[in-house]
C-alpha cells in the first residue's frame, strides 16, 4: 500500500527525519511509538503533504504512485487520511457541509456522480453511530467548541465517511477517557478490512489493547530504529525509551 | 384586485415610458454636461415635478456649491469633475447590446456560475428581449397582492406624481440635504429611485425587491430611495442583485432614507456588485452612498449588506435610534480584491432610552485592495440603558492588501454598556490544510472558510439571496490567495 | 501670533532648528475639533492666554518625590532647581546633562514639528531640557524627573532626550505637579527616547497638576531590535491633559507595552493618543488603558496600531475600558488598526459600562457602605492597569494620591 524509503526531511533548515523506512501492506495495522519530538507527527504531516516541510531525500510510493508529487488534496482523494493530533476549528462551516464537499470532491475525482442528499444523510446517521457521535455535532461548525474527546471522535467519524485506503491516526487516543477510547478504537476496528491499512501513532500501549497492531515500530531521532510484534509495545511501556536512547543515540 | 391582468401591466409599462415623455428624439432629451441651476430646472421640468420639489433641488444645489468633497475616508481616487457629468439623460430606448453575442463572455460566465437562468441573464444585461414571461407573471400577481394590502411600491418619480404628500412629508427628514457633499448633490440632481410605503399594521408578506420592478432595468446614477413603515408595519426590502452590473456612469451617489414609525420594522438588504474595475485597477464605479434610517418607539431597523463591487465604496448605513426601546442592526460583509477600496461601516446614534444596537462587520481583503471599517457608536446623554455590541473582523488574503478598523465610540451616559471588539488576521493556513487533507481543493477550501467566516451576516439575508451571495463571495475571491 | 508674544526664542536650540520650528509654528493652524487629530479635544482656550516664561521656587520638594530611592532632578516651570536636585547618586554609566547648566544647544530633534503646533512651540521656545545617556550594557540605571508648575500663566517648554545604548537597562520616573495656587500654567513637554539593541526601558509617568493647569506631552520612541519598552501613564489630575505617544518599532523582535490609567473628576479633560508603528516583522505590542470618569470630566482614548507592508508576524493587542460614574461625564474611545501585512494577529477591544450593580449589592450586603463599595470596585477596575507597574513606590504613591483626591482606600 505504502512504501517509504530513506526519507529525509527538514523544517526551517533543521533535519527532523533522517532516513526513515517503512512499508505497510493492505490489511495491516502498524503502530509507531517514540519519545516526544522524535518526528512522529512530522512523518504524518509529510505523508499528508504539509508544505512547511522540505523532503531532501528518499521516496514514498502510495498505491504505485509517487506520493510526494501529489498535492495534499490529491493524496486525500487517492485515499490517504490523517486523523490530526490537534484538529482545527473552522467557524461557520458546518460539519455536514464540510463532509459533503469533501465526499463529492472525491467522487468527482474518481469520475462518480455527486452523492444524493438522501443517501448522504443516511450515511451520516449510520457512521455517526459507529463512533457514538451526537448527531447534533454533525450540524455544528467543524470542531468549533468541541471537547477534546469530541474532536477525536469527529476525526474517526470523518474517516468513516471518507472511507480511506490508508489512515494515519496521530495520537488519536491522547486525551480520551477509557470509554471514549473504546468507542474510537471500536470505530477504527469496524472500518478495518483486507483492502485498507492503518498507521497508529501513540504513546500508550493501552490503545493497542483495542487496536491490535500487526507490527510495532519505534521512531527515534528521525529513524525507525526498532520493529517488532505487538509485544514490543508492552516492553516499551515497561522500560521507557531510555534503553532505546542509550542504544541508538 | 384579481382582475389586474397582464394587459393592464402592459399598459402600466407603456405609461411608464410615456411618463418619461421621451418617445421622440432621444438626443434632444439629454441635458448638456455640467451642473447649474438651469440644468436642475431642466431635470425638474422633464420630470414634471411640483414646485416644492424644484425648490428642494435648488436649495440642495446652493448648499452643495458651498461644500467640499470629504477627504477623511481611507480611500484614494481621482476626484470626479462635476462639470463633466451629464446629469440628465432620458432612459435609454436603445438596447445596451445588440445581441446576446455582444455581451462580455466573462460576465456571462460569472452569471452562469451564480446560477442565473439564461433568460434572466439577458434581462440583466439589458439585451433587448421580449419580457421574460415568467417575470411578468410574477410581477403581476405580485403587484396585485401589494395593492390589496395598500402597500405602495413604485418608482420615486411615480410616487412624486401619485403620492406627493407622502413624499413631501418624509423626504429629506432622515438624510437632510445638508448632511454631506454627496447627499446634497443627490438631493439636487437625483433622477429616480424607489418609493415604498407600508400602511399601519401591515406586514408586507413578501420581500420587496428592486429586482422585480422589471420596468426599471438599470439603476440611475443618482438614485433616491424612501421606505416608510407606518406604525406597526413590517417590510423586508432587497436592493441590488448579485449579477455583475456594468454601467458607463463612474459616479454613483445614492441616498436611501428609511422611516420606521412606532412598533414598525424595516429590514433592508443590499447586495452590491457594481463593476469593480479591471485587474489593473482601471475603471470601476465610485459608490458614494448615504443610507440612514430613523426609528420610532419600539421599532427596529436592520441593515444587511454584502459589498463585493465598485472601485471605491464610501458607505455607512446608519440608524438613528430616536424612539425608546428601538433597535438598530448592521450586518456587513465587504470584499475587496485587486485595486478596490472600500471604506464602509455604520453609525448607531442612541437617543432614546433602552435602545440597542448590534454591529457585525466582516471585511475580506485580497489582491492590492484596501478595506476599512469605519463606525460610530454615539450614546447621547438621555439614552439611559443603551446597549451596543460591535464585532469587526478582518481577514487578509494577501500580503499586498490592507485591512483597517476605525471605530468611534462616544458615550455621554453612565448607564450605557458598549462593547467593541475587532480582530485582524490572515486566513488560517491550518484550516486550509485540514480541508486539503480531506480532499477538498484549495479554491473550495477558501470558499468554505470565507463563507463560514461570514456566516453571521449571510444568515441575515433572505434565503435565495443568501445562496447567491455565497456564490458571489467565492467568485469575488477567485484566484486571490497569495 | 499673540500667543507667543511674551516668549523669546530659546537659547538652547541651534538658530537653525529654532528658525525651522518658528516657521512651522507660524504655518500651522490652531487645532480645532474639525481636525481628526483634535476631534475630541478643544485647545481654543490656550490660544487666548499669554503664557510667559517664569522662574519659581520649591517650598516643599518632599511631597513630589515618588520614589525616594531614585536620583532626582527638579524643574519649576521648566527651570532647573540645582539646589534641590541630586545627581550625586547617579551611576557612572549614566550621564545627565541639563542644557542650561552645560550651555548645550540642541541641533536636532526627532519630534515632528510640521503641522504639530505644540511640538513646534516646544522646540522654538524651549525653556530648558536634559540629555541623558545610558551607556552600553549598564544595568540598574534610574532617574526621577520632577516637574512643578507654579504661578500664573507660566509655560514650561521642556525636552527630555534619552539615549539608551545597546543592552542597557533604564528606568525613568516622570512626575508632573503644580504648586498650590498655580493657575493657567501650561506644561508643554516632550520626551525623545532611543532604545538601543536589546535594551530595556521603563517609564512611569505620573500626572497630577491642578485642574487649573494645562498639560500637553509628546513622547517619541524609537526601538531597535530585541528591545523592550514599557510606559505607564497615570493621570489623576490636571485640567486639560493631552498625551501623544508615538512608538516607532524599527527593529525586529521588539516588545512594546503601553499601559495607562486615568481617574477623573471635576471638569477634567484627559486625552491619550497613542501610535504604535510596526515597521518590521516579528514584534509584539500590547496596550491597555483603563479609565474612570466622574462629575463633568471627559476622557479621550485614541490608540492606533500600524502594521506596515512586510512587517509580518506581528502580534498587536489593544484594549480600552471605561466606566462613567456620572451623567455628565463623557468618554470618546477610538481604537484603530491600520494593517498592510497579512500574517499578523491584531485585535482591539473597547468597553464602556458602569459598575456592576450586583457586585455593589453584594458588597453592601456584606456591610460595606455604598461609596466604599463603589470605590472598591472602581479601584479593582482601574487596578488592572496599575498592576502593570512593577515599582512598588510608584504604586504606593498612586494609592496615596487616589486617597487624597478621591478618598479611596485600597
Ligand atoms: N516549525 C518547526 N521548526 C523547528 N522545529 C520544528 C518545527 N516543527 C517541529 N519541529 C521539531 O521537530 C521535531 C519533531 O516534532 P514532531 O511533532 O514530529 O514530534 P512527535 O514525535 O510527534 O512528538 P510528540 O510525541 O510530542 O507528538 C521536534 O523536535 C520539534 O520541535
Ligand atoms: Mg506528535
Amino acid at each position: 500500500m505504502i512504501k517509504i524509503e530513506n526519507l529525509h526531511a527538514n523544517i526551517d533548515g533543521k533535519e527532523i527525519l533522517k532516513g526513515l523506512n517503512l512499508e505497510v501492506n493492505a490489511g495491516e495495522v502498524h503502530a509507531i511509538m517514540g519519545p516526544n519530538g522524535a518526528g512522529k507527527s512530522t512523518l504524518a504531516s509529510i505523508l499528508a503533504g504539509k508544505e512547511d516541510y522540505e523532503v531532501t531525500a528518499g521516496s514514498v510510493t502510495f498505491e504505485g504512485k509517487n506520493l510526494l508529487e501529489l498535492e495534499t488534496d490529491e493524496r486525500a482523494k487517492e485515499g490517504l487520511f490523517l486523523a490530526f493530533q490537534y484538529p482545527v476549528e473552522i467557524p461557520g462551516v458546518s460539519n455536514i457541509n464540510f463532509l459533503r464537499t469533501a465526499l463529492n470532491e472525491k467522487r468527482e475525482y474518481h469520475g462518480q456522480e455527486p452523492i444524493s442528499a438522501k443517501e448522504f444523510m443516511e450515511m451520516v446517521r449510520e457512521k455517526s453511530k459507529l463512533v457514538e457521535l451526537d448527531p447534533k455535532l454533525a450540524s455544528r461548525s467543524v470542531n468549533e467548541g468541541f471537547s477534546g474527546g469530541e474532536k477525536k471522535r469527529n476525526e474517526i467519524f470523518q474517516m468513516a465517511m471518507l472511507e480511506p485506503k490508508l489512515s494515519i491516526l496521530d495520537e488519536t487516543d491522547s486525551g480520551l477517557d477509557i470509554d471514549a477510547l473504546r468507542i474510537v478504537a471500536g470505530g477504527v476496528n469496524a472500518l478495518k478490512s483486507k483492502d485498507n491499512a492503518t498507521i497508529v501513532i501513540t504513546h500508550y500501549q493501552r490503545l493497542l489493547d483495542y487496536i491490535v497492531p500487526d507490527f510495532v515500530h519505534v521512531l527515534f531521532d528521525g529513524k525507525i530504529v526498532k520493529s517488532g510484534p505487538k509485544e514490543l509495545a508492552l516492553e516499551l511501556e515497561e522500560k521507557g525509551y531510555d534503553w532505546i536512547k542509550a542504544e541508538f543515540a | 384586485m384579481a382582475n389586474y391582468t397582464e394587459n393592464e401591466l402592459a399598459k402600466d409599462l407603456e405609461n411608464q415610458e410615456y411618463k418619461f415623455g421621451f418617445t421622440t428624439n432621444i438626443e434632444s432629451d439629454k441635458a448638456p454636461k455640467g451642473l447649474n441651476e438651469d440644468i436642475i430646472r431642466f431635470i425638474s421640468a422633464k420630470k414634471n415635478e411640483p414646485e416644492w420639489l424644484l425648490e428642494f433641488r435648488l436649495n440642495a444645489f446652493r448648499i452643495w456649491k458651498e461644500m467640499t468633497e470629504p477627504e477623511w475616508a481611507h480611500v484614494q481616487y481621482e476626484k470626479p469633475d462635476f462639470q463633466d457629468i451629464t446629469y440628465y439623460a432620458a432612459p435609454k430606448q436603445t438596447k445596451k447590446y445588440e445581441s446576446w453575442d455582444d455581451v462580455d463572455p466573462e460576465m456571462k460566465e460569472t452569471m452562469t456560475k451564480l446560477g442565473i437562468s439564461l433568460e434572466e441573464q439577458k434581462r440583466l444585461t439589458g439585451v433587448a428581449v421580449d419580457f421574460v414571461m415568467d417575470s411578468v407573471s410574477v410581477a403581476t400577481s405580485f403587484k396585485a397582492k401589494l395593492k390589496e394590502l395598500g402597500i405602495v411600491f413604485c418608482s420615486f418619480s411615480e410616487a412624486v406624481q401619485e403620492y406627493p404628500d407622502l413624499v413631501r412629508e418624509h423626504m429629506g427628514t432622515v438624510v437632510p440635504t445638508t448632511d454631506n457633499f454627496y447627499a446634497a448633490l443627490n438631493s439636487a440632481v437625483f433622477t429616480d429611485g424607489s418609493f415604498c410605503y407600508i400602511p399601519k399594521g401591515v406586514k408586507c408578506p413578501m420581500e420587496l425587491s428592486t429586482y422585480f420592478r422589471i420596468n426599471e432595468a438599470g439603476t440611475g446614477q443618482f438614485e433616491r430611495t424612501l421606505v416608510i413603515a407606518d406604525e406597526g408595519a413590517y417590510v423586508s426590502y432587497l436592493e441590488g442583485c448579485t449579477a455583475p452590473q456594468r454601467d458607463e456612469n463612474q459616479l454613483h451617489a445614492a441616498v436611501v432614507e428609511l422611516i420606521a414609525k412606532d412598533n414598525a420594522e424595516i429590514k433592508y438588504s443590499t447586495v452590491q456588485n457594481w463593476f469593480p474595475g479591471d485587474k489593473e485597477g482601471k475603471g470601476g464605479v465610485f459608490n458614494f452612498v448615504t443610507k440612514r434610517g430613523i426609528c420610532g418607539t419600539n421599532s427596529k431597523i436592520s441593515w444587511t449588506q454584502v459589498e463585493t463591487g465598485s472601485a471605491v465604496t464610501w458607505k455607512y448605513p446608519s440608524c438613528i435610534l430616536k424612539g425608546d426601546n428601538s433597535v438598530g442592526e448592521f450586518y456587513s460583509v465587504a470584499v475587496t480584491n485587486n485595486f478596490q477600496q472600500a471604506d464602509t461601516g455604520t453609525k448607531m446614534i442612541h437617543l432614546g432610552k433602552n435602545t440597542k444596537s448590534t454591529i457585525i462587520s466582516k471585511g475580506i481583503s485580497a489582491g492590492k485592495s484596501q478595506n476599512s471599517y469605519r463606525g460610530l457608536v454615539q450614546i447621547h446623554k438621555n439614552a439611559d440603558n443603551a446597549r451596543n455590541f460591535s464585532q469587526c473582523d478582518s481577514l487578509l488574503m494577501t500580503d499586498t492588501c490592507g485591512a483597517h478598523t476605525f471605530p468611534y465610540i462616544e458615550c455621554k451616559n453612565p448607564t450605557a454598556k458598549i462593547e467593541h471588539e475587532a480582530t485582524t488576521s490572515k486566513i488560517g493556513e491550518d484550516q486550509i490544510f485540514y480541508c486539503l487533507q480531506r480532499g477538498i481543493s484549495e479554491e473550495k477550501a477558501i470558499s468554505l472558510i470565507v463563507n463560514g467566516y461570514c456566516k453571521e451576516v449571510l444568515n441575515q439575508l433572505p434565503m435565495e439571496f443568501a445562496v447567491e451571495a455565497q456564490k458571489l463571495l467565492t467568485i469575488s475571491l477567485e484566484g486571490s490567495v497569495g | 501670533m499673540s500667543f507667543t508674544k511674551n516668549l523669546s526664542i530659546s537659547p538652547f536650540v541651534s538658530a537653525e532648528l529654532a528658525e525651522k520650528a518658528k516657521s512651522a509654528l507660524e504655518a500651522t493652524p490652531w487645532p480645532t475639533t474639525r481636525m481628526e487629530h483634535w476631534k475630541y479635544t478643544r485647545v481654543a482656550k490656550l490660544q487666548k492666554l499669554n503664557f510667559a516664561d517664569h522662574t519659581g521656587t520649591l517650598a516643599n520638594k518632599e511631597q513630589y518625590i515618588i520614589d525616594p530611592d531614585y536620583p532626582t532632578v527638579f524643574f519649576v516651570n521648566g527651570h532647573f532647581i540645582a539646589s534641590e536636585s541630586d545627581l550625586n547618586t547617579l551611576d557612572n554609566a549614566i550621564s545627565v546633562k541639563v542644557l542650561s547648566e552645560e550651555k548645550i544647544k540642541i541641533d536636532q530633534s526627532s519630534l515632528t514639528i510640521d503641522d504639530e503646533l505644540f511640538n513646534a512651540l516646544n522646540t522654538a521656545y524651549l525653556t530648558d531640557g536634559i540629555e541623558v545617556n545610558v551607556s552600553k550594557k549598564s544595568t540598574g540605571g534610574k532617574l526621577q524627573i520632577i516637574h512643578v508648575l507654579s504661578g500664573d500663566t507660566a509655560i514650561s517648554n521642556f525636552k527630555t532626550i534619552i539615549n539608551i545604548e545597546d543592552f542597557a537597562e533604564f528606568d525613568v520616573i516622570q512626575g508632573f505637579f503644580s504648586e498650590q495656587g498655580a493657575v493657567n500654567c501650561f506644561a508643554n513637554v516632550s520626551t525623545e527616547i532611543k532604545a538601543g539593541i536589546n535594551s530595556t526601558v521603563t517609564i512611569n509617568k505620573f500626572q497630577y497638576e491642578d485642574e487649573a493647569c494645562f498639560h500637553i506631552n509628546t513622547e517619541v520612541v524609537e526601538q531597535e531590535k530585541d528591545s523592550h519598552f514599557t510606559i505607564n501613564t497615570i493621570t489623576l489630575n490636571g485640567g486639560l491633559v493631552r498625551n501623544n505617544l508615538k512608538i516607532d518599532v524599527n527593529g525586529e523582535n521588539a516588545t512594546t507595552n503601553l499601559y495607562g490609567a486615568y481617574v477623573l473628576k471635576g471638569k477634567q479633560h484627559v486625552d491619550n493618543h497613542t501610535v504604535v508603528d510596526h515597521k518590521v516583522a516579528n514584534c509584539y505590542s500590547n496596550e491597555l488603558y483603563k479609565g474612570v470618569m466622574d462629575e463633568n470630566s471627559t476622557a479621550v482614548f485614541n490608540g492606533k496600531v500600524f502594521v506596515r507592508p512586510d512587517a509580518q508576524k506581528i502580534n498587536a493587542f489593544q484594549s480600552n475600558g471605561n466606566v462613567l460614574l456620572s451623567g455628565d461625564a463623557t468618554i470618546n474611545s477610538k481604537p484603530e488598526l491600520e494593517i498592510y501585512a497579512d500574517d499578523v494577529k491584531c485585535s482591539h477591544g473597547s468597553t464602556t459600562g458602569q459598575l456592576d450593580d450586583d457586585a455593589i449589592f453584594y458588597l453592601e450586603a456584606r456591610g460595606i457602605s455604598k461609596p466604599k463599595a463603589m470605590a472598591l470596585l472602581v479601584s479593582a477596575f482601574v487596578g488592572e492597569a496599575f498592576d502593570k507597574i512593577e515599582n512598588e513606590h510608584v504604586q504606593g504613591f498612586i494609592h496615596q494620591k487616589l486617597h487624597e483626591r478621591f478618598n479611596w482606600q485600597f
